[in-house]
């Protein structure tokens, strides 16, 4: 009941938190893949988390979008705990993974007409709220070809499509810019600052692009071998270096220091140079 | 005042239950969509699917008639694996199509996209086994059409047709949803590939598909007694032939096989979030 006030809260005032977790962790086996994290998320806001291959960013995203169940603390997102109230989190979130998630073996269109069945839009708005993300992404003219023919750029623009059909209030991007040439990431970066313009919508991102995430977040985290390092907006963190013309990767590297040793598994590796691949 | 306490919650739960059932049906139709919009693109595999139970029938069929190595009473050999040869193409069609397929979505993070919406897991499992079963109704055909031509006296009653389309779907879901039990335990393409060898044989010879129980020996019997396979070519077998030669009543194998679909969904459903950990 106190939680339904506050989810009502949320909506009415533009500045308050969407997202907010408690104490969140995650282990597998003995690894803490993420020990106790504390963040907070305001309505409106893009959110970027950065840190070194391994950090613990996807598994904090995984846990967000409800993939992978906490092992301690809290998390709340549009009102609704994580843990307890999975499906009506799921309903007020778009998520777009690292991978490729739009499905190569049919049209673009195909691909955004069942996510917008899956969402529960209704039959009578459906073919308006389609066409609508696909002019807003400037994919009318290829819809209906099939993805596996789009070029890597078209296909990051479907799937942003297919998760923002719904307007959720937070939309998840894990490394939306990974594998896309310059051309194609500017693009992506657009339309993340126009979807904030036009819909408000919360975004929290992942990136290993420093002067982008410097450009559009209002909030950064540096994340470390699982743990939260430092957290602030990035003027102010790169005000709190003692350096002239400080930039965010200079902040990246003064928290993290030498990563060559660390990061992830040879089959993470593996993955991530297939998604590059794809799409490049 | 009491009846009223009683009734509220009672109420409650009977429309949540019907609104979870709504959810689970309207789901399953569109993950169903999803899959069967795929193979409308793609329709290739059906055709080279269809190589192996020609095969079957053509080599194996021909030359078992001629020996007469296998006893099956007043049934020609032909007739008697028509139905088995179609039972063990739907078999290797399920497997190798529903876990090889998962793992592909999951390297690719299109599982993922789908776990993170608001969709029942058991719905991602039925629909999958629904494709399945309309991927394998082209199998129907092919095998029909085959055994027309090889001389199988086949019962073309349109109700026994649809008996035959019933338990050809009933046996793609419980085969495809094994395939995807397996997939969200091994989780990688490799070991997939190396299980699914490993069980198809097994499931396939430990069934009546191409010779009678009764020709087993002891333990074999128990097993394919375990077996859904055996219910389902049981079942073919009285419905596909006009000489039907089936052991047990259809009503029988179909609730087992029905019985046996529900039981691995629920299972499997249980386990599809492990995909995406």
């Amino acid at each position: 009941m106190i939680r339904l006030t506050e989810k009502i809260e949320h909506r009415r005032a533009p500045s308050s938190t969407v997202l907010e977790t408690e104490g969140l962790r995650r282990r597998f086996d003995k690894f803490v893949a993420v020990d106790s994290l504390d963040i907070s998320v305001k309505q409106g806001e893009v959110f970027g988390l950065l840190g070194p291959n391994g950090a613990g960013k996807s598994t904090v995203i995984k846990m967000l979008t409800t993939l992978l169940p906490p092992s301690g603390g809290r998390a709340y997102l549009a009102g609704y705990d994580i843990a307890r109230q999975p499906e009506n989190v799921r309903k007020s979130i778009g998520y777009v993974p690292q991978a490729l998630s739009a499905d190569g073996s049919l049209t673009g269109y195909e691909n955004l007409l069942i996510f917008a069945k899956l969402y529960n839009i209704a039959s009578k708005r459906r073919q308006r709220c389609i066409q609508d993300v696909l002019a807003f992404m400037n994919l009318q003219d290829v819809q209906h070809r099939l993805v596996r023919t789009y070029s890597g750029g078209m296909i990051r623009k479907l799937e942003i499509a297919q998760s923002i059909l719904h307007q959720p209030q937070v939309l998840f991007l894990d490394e939306p810019t990974v594998g896309l040439d310059p051309i194609a990431r500017a693009t992506v970066w657009q339309l993340v600052q126009q979807l904030r313009e036009e819909f408000g919508t919360t975004i929290f991102l992942t990136t290993h692009f420093l002067e982008e995430a410097d450009n559009l977040c209002d909030q950064v985290v540096i994340m470390n071998r699982g743990q939260v390092v430092v957290t602030g907006a990035p003027s102010d963190l790169k005000a709190s270096l003692e350096k002239d013309n400080a930039t965010l990767d200079d902040v990246f590297i003064h928290y993290t220091g030498d990563q060559l040793a660390s990061g992830v598994s040879y089959r993470e590796t593996a993955r991530n140079r297939r998604t590059a691949e794809r799409l490049g | 005042m009491k009846r009223q306490e009683i009734d509220a919650p009672l109420k409650g739960w009977v429309n949540n239950s019907i609104k979870a059932i709504t959810e689970l049906i309207n789901k399953t139709l569109i993950i169903a969509e999803l899959e069967v919009r795929k193979l409308r693109h793609d329709p290739t595999d059906l055709v080279v699917r269809s190589i192996q139970p020609a095969l079957w029938l053509l080599i194996f069929g021909q030359v078992f008639t001629r020996t007469r190595a296998i006893p099956t009473g007043n049934l020609p050999y032909l007739d008697f694996m028509a139905p088995g040869i179609l039972a063990q193409s739907v078999l290797f069609v399920a497997i190798f199509t529903g876990g090889m397929a998962l793992i592909w979505e999951r390297d690719l993070g299109i599982v993922h996209k789908l776990l993170s919406s608001p969709t029942p897991r058991m719905a991602m499992v039925l629909g999958k086994s629904i494709a399945c079963g309309v991927r394998c109704l082209s199998q129907v055909f092919i095998i029909y059409g085959l055994s027309f031509l090889l001389g199988v006296k086949l019962n073309l009653n349109p109700i026994a047709f649809l008996k035959v389309l019933a338990i050809v779907l009933l046996g793609a879901g419980c085969f495809c949803t094994f395939s995807l039990i397996i997939g969200c335990v091994v989780r990688t393409r490799e070991r997939m590939t190396g299980i699914g060898q490993l069980i198809t044989m097994p499931l396939f010879f430990a069934s009546n598909a191409i010779y009678p129980i009764s020709l087993m020996p002891q333990w074999l019997k128990w097993i394919s007694h375990l077996n859904p396979l055996t219910y389902e070519v049981d079942a073919l077998r009285g419905a596909m032939l006009v000489n039907s030669a089936s052991l047990y009543s259809y009503a029988w194998d179909f609730a087992i096989l029905l019985l046996t679909l529900i039981s691995l969904t629920y299972i499997c459903g249980r386990l599809y979030p492990r995909v995406a950990m």
